[in-house]
């Protein structure tokens, strides 16, 4: 290797992130060129100098029990109701007259399960019109998976499962359940799976639905709820559930 | 479960990690009173997220947070400090002889000469720079905190390296 071909490898080689290959190719260009080297140590010097020079702020104890005060408060926020000033009580009032209302009025017959499945075959139709399917296409989980980072607040596992027959294809933002989900899109043959995750409530049971044609899996695992919803036979479906949720 | 869970899951969770939460803060708000606030914040939004955290690394999570919470602060109140930089996705190739002048060690840099050097980089050379050499993430770690490709940070990482030493230089503390 020459020096052009080092140079881009330097900052990986300071940092410990190159892997062993390229790691001893720079070791033995480092042996017999002066001007690299001098770069390697100057690098080093530079992150000695960063590290060593007390530079990184810390979090004063005011801010610590400011923390802790706030989080305390908004647990125990539900207890302390009835000494809430008014107009949180006239809220909450509010707030059950709304709740009795949308009860009273909801077409009945309809439980919230259904409704929930309807929503979710509605995204996924949705999601098959052109141009909808993917945010990210990728069928590299290490690219899906950071690219929710910072556009929801939880963390979906994304699976490689195309040597199970169930190839990743990408990943979108949807809403659903009043919430803005993750979608990860898998392939089986010519079907397309949606699988919408978000945080979990409660821990219900699995349940399966058919429904206008599409099978709906819905499951709780780990604090995730996961709705699954594809135009795929139950079975084959259920068998897609179980490698991702497992 | 009791009104005491979560609690206990946040002191687990993040309470161990809000010196580097504040420190990131800091660094990308700029003075204390701010970095307090973004903090605070970020705090909470994870306290009301716990239940979407699988466990795994709680720093980098917390660490993104952190981010988002301080670049949305930044948009709002100071938009001229997050003009998105181009990124170059491969790293440059330098000339030997160009790099000459940076190629000095660097012996006992005075304090606040490295703070300006750091402070007067661009928003998004800084943010790797303090995750890499003063939180010690692996590249994998800021990708995810940054919501940037590993590429992009190597790029983000060399330029910014490249600025500090430049800008030493200028300052005389090459040697």
């Amino acid at each position: 290797m020459n020096c052009h071909e080092i140079h881009p490898l330097l900052h990986a080689y300071v940092d410990s992130e190159l892997d062993l290959m390229p790691s001893l190719e720079v070791d033995r260009h480092l042996k017999t060129c002066a001007n690299c080297s001098a770069m390697k140590r100057s690098l080093e010097s530079l992150r000695a100098n960063l590290r060593n020079r007390d530079l990184a702020y810390r979090a004063p104890n005011a801010l610590r029990a400011r923390i802790r005060e706030t989080v305390a408060a908004t647990t125990e926020e539900k207890p302390q109701r009835t000494s809430r000033p008014w107009v949180w009580q006239l809220l909450t009032l509010g707030a059950l007259g709304f709740a009795v209302f949308t009860l009273m009025f909801q077409p009945s017959g309809i439980s919230g399960q259904d409704r929930l499945a309807d929503e979710a075959i509605s995204d996924h139709v949705r999601s098959l019109m052109p141009g909808h399917l993917m945010d990210v296409v990728s069928t590299d989980q290490h690219t899906v998976k950071p690219w929710f980072n910072g556009r929801i607040d939880f963390a979906p596992e994304v699976k490689d499962l195309a040597a199970q027959g169930f190839p990743l294809v990408g990943g979108r933002l949807d809403y659903l359940d009043n919430q803005t989900v993750a979608a990860l899109v898998y392939h089986r043959n010519k079907h397309t799976i949606n699988a919408f995750v978000w945080p979990a409530k409660t821990a219900a049971t699995t349940t399966i639905q058919e429904r206008r044609g599409y099978t709906v899996i819905n499951r709780d695992v780990n604090g995730l709820h996961y709705c699954i919803v594809s135009d795929l036979n139950a079975k084959e479906l259920q068998e897609f559930g179980n490698l991702l949720t497992q | 479960m009791s009104a005491t869970d979560p609690q206990r899951q946040f002191e687990q969770v993040v309470m161990p990690h809000l010196d580097a939460a504040y420190n990131l803060a800091r660094w990308l708000a700029g003075n204390d009173h701010d970095a307090e606030d973004i903090t605070q914040e970020a705090s909470l939004r994870a306290f009301r997220f716990l239940s979407g955290f699988r466990g795994g690394n709680s720093r980098s999570w917390l660490l993104t947070i952190v981010r988002n919470t301080a670049y949305t602060w930044l948009k709002q109140n100071r938009p001229q400090a997050v003009v998105s930089i181009a990124d170059d996705e491969l790293l440059e190739i330098e000339d030997p002889e160009a790099t000459k002048s940076h190629s000095s060690a660097l012996h006992n840099a005075d304090r606040d000469v490295l703070r300006a050097a750091l402070e007067q980089l661009p928003t998004e050379f800084r943010e790797v720079l303090i995750l890499r050499e003063l939180e010690g993430l692996s590249y994998k770690e800021i990708s995810e905190v940054a919501d940037a490709p590993i590429g992009t940070v190597m790029s983000r990482l060399a330029r910014a390296r490249k600025q500090l030493q430049e800008f030493l230089a200028r300052k005389g503390e090459l040697q």
